[in-house]
């Protein structure tokens, strides 16, 4: 079953390659927009031996990775501290709900005052896009926690420190995994947009450089690298919920022994 | 030991007053086995959690041993109704078994040792290191019951611990408790709606009324020491107690509720959730 759907996989995936290599060697649209998928792959390969395609790479992992370390962490420790202080939940709901919704994007001139075509315009859109997808999972989480495996906790005479290490957070964890692959997704996109609109060094400038330079092969190949990270970054992503997760309902195998 | 004076609790809430325990006193001595029986509703988890410090009376007291019980008290333990609630799915056996006592200032070695001594009590060494999840209910209640023999308390509480498993492991669990009971002189509180098992298993039995709750009746057993499944069960002291305790219940019933004096048997056994040890 899994090698029939893996097989279909492969078998769509080729036909897909091969229909946008003959729509355009056909006529269909033109070779100047629409390049056959031959051309993309030699421009790809041209891309992979550009030390100046590694160093945009690496730009744009950085400000992901930073951006998204950064979210994570004040999320997570935004989310704790609002659960576990009395009142401070009730207290921040209107504000998360009225901030949580502003588009990243709509931030772009703030940045751009703030901080121009640094690093920092990107952290500021990637943090404050991935924050709200995290900050909200863990709220979520935190409200799961059983009464009862608190009521245990709190009856072996666990403190509240050992309450959140032991209790909270392994119930939490299962909505903070799923805020971490949203985010990462959202970090991604964020991280492109701030270089292709402001032209923060990285991956998403030189989209933009290819374009006006009328290098369309080239700017296809990018996009083909934007679309593989995202990829790995969600197969990453799953590969460790699985891991973390292993005790979960989602997850465990149910073996009696 | 364990003192409760004048225990009263009344719950508050959105216009409704609910009093679920009107005055209750009673004392368990040191190396005691006492069972609670009572009425479905009676409030019995109520006056357990009120002895385990997690709820504060609305008037009264609970002492353990002399001292004021004012939140979790560290010499006491619970075993609940819902193992499966109460232990830690991210947690393997042996870990769910130590976590309490890593609150307790303990070396390692001597933790280990109680972990180990504890699940070879219960009769799960081999289980160490599954997950709760991966056993069965009754099994998953023998970990939570080595749990609680672990942090080596003073007083044990248990919360109709095995009204969510099948009769057969219910009679094993039953013969567990009594058995660790007389080998390692704990004191035990145990609730239940469970007339016999209130018999089987007690020293003395406290009969509670209907909510409100008072003490109905304390009445002493006075079977041998010695019981068993087989015989204890059909021996006629065993009935006598039972038919006693049976008509006290019904005595609260009725006295309380009176439109229910023609109502069917007592609904005694029918949350019982069937479960296969496998």
């Amino acid at each position: 079953m899994r090698g029939t759907s893996a097989v279909l996989g492969a078998a769509g995936f080729a036909g897909f390659l091969a229909l946008c290599e003959a729509v355009p060697r056909l006529g269909v649209v033109s070779e100047d927009y629409f390049p056959p998928v031959s051309r993309i792959a030699d421009a790809l390969v041209g891309e992979f031996g550009d030390e100046a395609f590694w160093t945009a790479l690496g730009d744009t992992l950085t400000g992901w990775a930073l951006g998204l370390t950064i979210a994570v962490t004040a999320g997570i420790l935004a989310g704790v501290v609002i659960s576990v202080v009395p009142y401070l939940r009730a207290a921040t709901a209107s504000t998360i709900e009225f901030m949580r919704p502003i588009p990243s994007v709509a931030l772009i001139p703030l940045a751009v005052l703030l901080y121009g075509t640094e690093l920092r315009s990107v952290l500021l859109l990637v943090v404050y896009a991935s924050f709200w997808q995290v900050l909200i999972q863990v709220l979520y989480g935190v409200q799961d926690v059983d009464p009862l495996a608190e009521e245990t906790a709190r009856s072996y005479g666990l403190g509240t420190w050992a309450r959140i290490r032991h209790v909270l957070w392994p119930t939490a964890l299962p909505y903070v995994m799923t805020g971490v692959r949203l985010a990462a997704a959202v970090a991604l996109i964020l991280a492109i947009t701030a270089e292709l609109v402001i032209g923060a060094p990285g991956l998403g400038s030189r989209i933009a450089v290819a374009q006006t330079s009328q290098a369309v092969p080239e700017m296809y190949a990018l996009l083909v690298v934007t679309g593989l990270l995202g990829l790995l970054i969600n197969v990453g992503a799953r590969t460790v919920e699985r891991r973390a997760l292993a005790w979960h309902q989602s997850v465990r195998r149910e073996v009696t022994v | 030991m364990l003192d409760v004076r004048g225990l009263r609790k009344v719950y508050e809430g959105s216009g409704r007053r609910v009093e679920a325990v009107r005055d209750l006193t009673f004392t368990v001595d040191a190396g005691e086995l006492v069972c609670l029986v009572g009425p479905s509703g009676c409030g019995k988890t109520t006056l357990l959690k009120c002895v385990a410090g997690l709820l504060s009376p609305t008037s009264g007291e609970v002492l353990l041993e002399g001292r004021r019980v004012s939140g979790p008290p560290p010499g006491m333990a619970v075993v609940f109704q819902e193992y499966g609630r109460s232990l830690f799915p991210w947690m393997r056996v042996r870990d769910n078994v130590e976590l309490p006592l890593k609150q307790k200032d303990l070396a390692k070695a001597r933790r280990r040792e109680l972990v180990s001594d504890a699940l070879d009590a219960v009769g799960l060494a081999d289980a160490a290191g599954a997950y709760p999840w991966q056993l069965s209910g009754g099994m998953q209640q023998r970990v939570a019951i080595a749990r609680a023999l672990a942090y080596e308390p003073d007083v044990l509480l248990m919360d109709e611990p095995f009204a969510a498993v099948d009769a057969q492991t219910r009679a094993d669990l039953e013969d567990l408790v009594r058995g660790l009971w007389r080998q390692r002189g704990i004191t035990i509180l145990f609730v239940t709606h469970d007339i016999d098992e209130a018999v089987y298993l007690g020293e003395r039995v406290i009969v509670l009324s209907s909510s409100p709750t008072v003490v109905q009746e304390q009445l002493k057993i006075d079977l041998p020491d010695e019981r068993d499944q087989l015989h204890t069960r059909v021996a006629p002291r065993f009935a006598e107690l039972r038919t006693h305790v049976y008509e006290q219940i019904q005595a609260a019933k009725r006295g309380a509720v009176p439109q229910d004096a023609k109502a069917a048997p007592p609904d005694v056994k029918t949350d019982r959730i069937p479960r296969v040890e496998g």
